[in-house]
């Protein structure tokens, strides 16, 4: 990796500051030059960094540092609180129409995201809106964009307005427009061919389809990788267009998205989605507070809380807890447990939520997703029993669970030490518990971080 | 003599095309650079403090990255202050010959694809998602096939909806030799049956294009280790070349992927494409600087023959270098 990304780099550069009785000009503006630099190699623009720089200074100088918060803490919540305002405001959800179809412009320079977000857009406002969505082949320029977003559609089945390429955007999508509104569409996604900038013949054609069609949003595209030139992108879009949105893209990259960060700060236009994977399910909405968060290493704690509400199972989970507290805890609870967080997703995207959780590589999560996996097929193969009183075990019983599921002893064993371990661990916080204080190194999921 | 009026010298005897090409298709980035330094020299009379954070300025906004613009600032700061230099223009080119000396320090310089003598030489693409590989892979077919030789494109993009489409479209254009495989299908397959066909048939070039991903995609970054097995079994020494795609808006993170990349395939060049958009493609500065890579081509366009070899000094003179 060639640099840290911003949320460790700004996470060492507090650490460092921790242990200073006060905040220095010298001590903070060694730590406001990483931070800037930190900034910088996030893409963040130039200008926006210099300001923000300057406005976390005259903050940072101007408060009373030695109240309840220590320095680091302190310089923490000016930056987040900083972040935050450069990152939010705006409206940042979709007004749709009541009686009649709401038409959505997607723009975007080339490669940007285009089609595929096309393609997440109608599934989110189809399966979680309950919308009914038309979505229209305007970019007639690229070979096979038309095919790609026919190939999108089918596999969300959505329908998709298509006139080949011999016809005019134009024309395509004030037919699609018509056509959404003669058979009662809720949303019409327009999308476009990817254009430079620069090129006049493509930015009027886009100014003549807005004419056209008058859409409700106009949302345009930036590629959370885009360097320092992404601000100028979105004003010539913005100027032109007058644009009601950005949907970042490729969020699940490992690029900071410090652009489209300036992007809202400069041109003013809210984000509105984030695109967070390959999967056409993979689009969010845009959380400017979160982005803030996780941008300074806090973890993104929302998103970890909203996805358990979703997925995990109350009753289940507070009667796995009860029943580790009471110190009962079985196989089949380990395993309940181990279910209950692979419903929440890939571990790697969990441990990114979570604060301060531990630096593991992509190698390690890899090994530990296969090793629950193994666990749970091992644990599968034992019998009622030996599920609910793990100490009967002895070799035999063993050689036959291994036989049973294709593994070896020694994976067997494993799952019985790990077992052991996580009902020591329990103990423990029982005794924590009585003690009145909280143990150390135990994050809201259990035993894991022990993988 | 500074490198700019060497530069000067050598361009204005020299108004071949490629110099044309290169001029023109970076006219907006030129502008922006030189237009800055330009105005800068009008500013300054003298250079000082604020002209150096300025300097900074413009290197940072052209994606140099943060890294390396400190560094050479540093260096001409230094060497300013060492030998009394204050005039601006003279500091220009200071700066512009660190900047090109920086790049020819780390490593050869190369262009044209290498053949091998014997057999097929294989050519792999990657790059992250939405950087025009596909489109780039069409650019270099047709560049060799104009030159005579005989070329194989090989569709190993079999998950993006359309990409195989795609490259077939481009294929018919080029009138050029494709092997596809059913969508969602293994990538390494349809390599094998591609490199299969290259070796039976005695193809001069195979270009492999595989799906965009991105670098912290830790499942598909092992595709691409395996994909690069399989292709040695069918030809040991293969792929000769591999090439990373990367577009000239990319930020810092362009820095990340090389590296990425170099990581799980030994990456023989970087091709830069979208040039001719307004950003300042500095992302090649960085990425030579840190991993030593040549850029091999630059797309300049989105017509057929806007994919140009890399030259450093049109380069740099299309840059920072008033018309």
């Amino acid at each position: 990796m060639a640099f840290e990304n911003l949320t460790e780099k700004l996470s060492r550069i507090f650490k460092k500051l921790r242990g200073q009785a006060r905040l220095s000009e010298s001590n903070m503006d060694e730590m406001l030059k990483e931070i800037r630099v930190a900034l910088l190699e996030a893409d963040v623009n130039y200008k926006v960094v210099k300001e923000f720089i300057s406005s976390v200074k005259e903050k940072a100088i101007g408060q009373d540092v030695l109240t309840k918060l220590n320095p680091s803490q302190m310089i923490t919540k000016i930056v987040h609180d900083e972040l935050e305002e450069l990152l939010g405001g705006g409206e940042n959800e979709i007004q749709y129409q009541n009686n009649k179809p709401t038409v959505i412009l997607l723009v975007g320079l080339q490669g940007s995201g285009k089609t595929t977000s096309a393609g997440k857009l109608a599934y989110l406002m189809k399966n979680k809106l309950h919308k009914k969505v038309l979505l229209a082949a305007g970019d007639v320029y690229r070979p096979a964009a038309i095919d790609q977003l026919k190939q999108i559609a089918k596999s969300i089945d959505v329908p998709v307005y298509s006139k080949g390429t011999d016809i005019s955007p134009v024309q395509i999508a004030k037919e699609a427009k018509a056509e959404a509104f003669n058979n009662h569409y809720d949303v019409l996604i327009i999308d476009t061919a990817g254009r430079i900038t620069i090129d006049e013949a493509l930015m009027n054609e886009l100014n003549e389809i807005k004419k056209e069609v008058n859409p409700d949003e106009i949302l345009l595209l930036v590629d959370a990788m885009s360097g320092q030139d992404a601000v100028n992108v979105a004003n010539a879009f913005n100027d032109l267009l007058s644009l009601t949105g950005i949907i970042m893209s490729k969020l699940d990259g490992d690029a900071r998205g410090g652009a489209a960060l300036s992007i809202r700060h400069m041109t003013g236009v809210p984000i509105k989605f984030s695109g967070i994977g390959e999967k056409v399910s993979d689009l969010d909405v845009f959380h400017a507070d979160r982005m803030a968060d996780r941008i300074l290493g806090m973890g993104d704690v929302m998103t970890l809380v909203e996805k358990a509400q979703e997925e995990i199972d109350e009753k289940e989970a507070a009667r796995a807890a009860r029943k580790m507290m009471s110190g009962k805890f079985d196989l089949d609870d380990m395993l309940d447990q181990m279910r209950q967080v692979k419903k929440l997703g890939s571990l790697g995207g969990l441990l990114k939520l979570i604060p301060g959780a531990p630096k593991v590589s992509p190698e390690q999560i890899a090994a530990a997703e296969k090793e629950m996996k193994n666990f749970e097929i091992i644990i599968n193969s034992m019998t009622f029993e030996e599920r609910h009183n793990p100490e009967i075990f002895q070799y035999s019983r063993k050689i036959r669970v291994a036989n049973g599921c294709g593994k070896q002893v020694s994976d067997v064993n494993r799952v019985l030490k790990k077992y052991e371990s996580m009902k020591e661990m329990m103990k423990k916080m029982e005794q924590y518990k009585k003690s009145g204080r909280m143990p150390p190194n135990m994050g809201g999921l259990g035993g894991f971080g022990g993988f | 003599m500074g490198l700019i009026s060497f530069l000067k010298e050598k361009f204005s005897k020299k108004k071949d095309e490629k110099v044309e090409n290169y001029t023109e298709g970076m006219s907006k980035s030129r502008q922006n650079f030189s237009n800055k330094l330009n105005s800068l020299t009008k500013k300054y009379k003298k250079v000082n403090q604020e002209y150096f954070e300025e300097l900074e300025e413009i290197l940072i906004e052209s994606d140099v990255g943060v890294k390396l613009t400190l560094r050479v600032i540093d260096e001409v700061l230094e060497e300013s202050k060492k030998n009394k230099i204050y005039d601006v223009e003279e500091i220009n080119e200071i700066l512009i010959d660190h900047i090109f000396k920086d790049y020819m320090d780390k490593g050869e310089q190369l262009t044209d694809v290498r053949f091998v003598n014997n057999g097929p030489t294989v050519l792999l693409v990657v790059g992250v998602n939405g950087v025009g590989k596909t489109t780039t892979i069409a650019k270099l077919a047709k560049r060799y096939i104009d030159k005579g030789k005989s070329v194989l494109l090989v569709a190993s993009d079999t998950f993006r909806a359309g990409a195989s489409e795609q490259l077939q479209i481009w294929a018919n254009r080029l009138n050029c030799d494709i092997v596809t495989g059913p969508y969602n299908s293994d990538p390494s397959s349809v390599a094998y049956d591609g490199l299969t066909k290259a070796k039976k048939e005695n193809i001069d070039l195979v270009i492999i294009d595989v799906a965009g991903r991105l670098q912290n995609k830790t499942n598909l970054m092992d595709e691409l280790s395996k994909l690069r097995r399989v292709i040695a079994k069918v030809i040991p020494e293969a792929p000769h070349e591999t090439f990373l795609i990367i577009d000239a808006t990319t930020g810092q993170n362009g820095v990340v992927q090389a590296k990425a990349f170099a990581e799980v395939t030994e990456l023989t060049g970087v091709v830069i494409t979208k040039m001719d958009g307004t950003s300042k493609g500095g992302i090649i500065l960085a990425i030579r600087d840190e991993l030593g890579v040549p850029v091999r081509f630059i797309g300049l366009g989105e017509k057929m023959d806007d994919l140009k070899e890399f030259d450093l000094e049109s380069y740099i003179y299309g840059l920072c270098v008033e018309k």
